[in-house]
């Protein structure tokens, strides 16, 4: 039960340094290449990326929301790119563990407290979108939604999924990091390669779950409102305003 | 009391062995079923793959949370067992 190779959590400042580490790759990439944005061609070849991720992610919420893709897409976004970044820069030797005992680079998502903090965000994000976009009436009615006795169950499932979206993230990257600790001591150089691979796949489709969950969540939230409030009324009101 | 220590540990290596297989044969069995009636899905309406295939990876994710859990608990019961530290610093 000794857990020396194998550590199931980091120190505080191996966190943070890992954390600002996925970060400022972030930052600064969206500085280079908003650096040299243009409206018109030529365009960099940076803006071509970036411009395909937004849009992909733009699309992505639109059709979960069913319309309205603006309001959502900072936040999700957001969450998406985070994870994406952290989970895919596993490819990096892990060179400050095995030098100076120093875990780096290991991915921020492979710790609950991350995860824990992005499904949070999530939860307190459901309830500001609501109010936001359709009012505290419309929210607070939401959890006495089919009747009234159901209120402690609409209490209980917005934890139980904020619970299951940080452990859902958490499982899948420690499982991925610890699979490729274990199989280092039992058959080194070529299976850890090949688990590392896949982990980058299971990374990938984790941070894509992981931000089609939380839309779902808010657009599920924001839509149940809808349909209550006599969905063929408020939706040929609609089409009446954007009539010109 | 290193025979309790025994005990502790060869019951937690069990448990755990038992918690990953047992945990991971539902959730499996479900994923099969949702994958074949996807597929299915897919073949009949070709036109839809697009939705088909979003839902099917989130109801995945949904499925396997039950299989992570167990893995969580498995993983607490050989790494971070609570009842082993508990019982090493009352034998120190």
């Amino acid at each position: 039960m000794g857990g020396e190779e194998i550590r199931l959590q980091l120190t505080f400042w191996e966190l943070m340094v890992n954390t600002w580490f996925v970060m400022a790759v972030l930052v600064v990439g969206a500085w280079l290449i908003g650096r040299r944005l243009r409206v018109d061609p030529p365009y960099t070849k940076g803006q071509h990326i970036a411009e395909v991720i937004v849009v992909a992610i733009t699309d992505q919420i639109s059709e979960i929301s069913g319309g309205e893709a603006k309001p959502f897409v900072p936040f999700v976004g957001t969450l998406f790119l985070f994870i994406l970044a952290a989970n895919v820069l596993t490819i990096l030797p892990d060179l400050g563990g095995s030098l100076f005992g120093f875990a780096l680079y290991y991915a921020p998502t492979a710790v609950l407290e991350t995860t824990a903090a992005l499904a949070i965000c999530v939860f307190f994000a459901v309830p500001i979108y609501t109010v936001a976009l359709r009012g505290v009436r419309h929210w607070l009615k939401g959890y006495v939604q089919p009747a009234v006795w159901m209120l402690p169950f609409n209490l209980l499932g917005d934890v139980s999924r904020a619970l299951a979206l940080a452990v859902r993230l958490f499982g899948n990257m420690m499982s991925g990091a610890i699979i490729v600790a274990i199989l280092l001591s039992l058959a080194p150089f070529f299976l850890p390669t090949v688990m590392q691979a896949f982990g980058l796949f299971t990374g990938s489709i984790q941070a894509y779950i992981f931000a089609v969950l939380a839309m779902v969540y808010i657009a599920s939230s924001t839509q149940v409102v809808d349909q209550r409030t006599s969905p063929s009324k408020t939706r040929s009101i609609e089409k009446e305003l954007q009539r010109p | 009391m290193t025979d309790t220590l025994s005990i502790i540990a060869t019951v937690s290596i069990i448990a755990a062995a038992g918690v990953i297989a047992i945990g991971g044969l539902g959730p499996s069995f479900g994923q099969a079923r949702a994958i074949s009636q996807a597929l299915q899905s897919i073949a009949e309406q070709p036109d839809m793959s697009n939705v088909i295939t979003r839902t099917l990876f989130v109801g995945l994710a949904m499925l396997e949370t039950a299989s992570i859990y167990a893995f969580v608990i498995a993983m607490i019961l050989i790494f971070a067992n609570p009842f082993w530290n508990t019982m090493l610093r009352l034998t120190q």
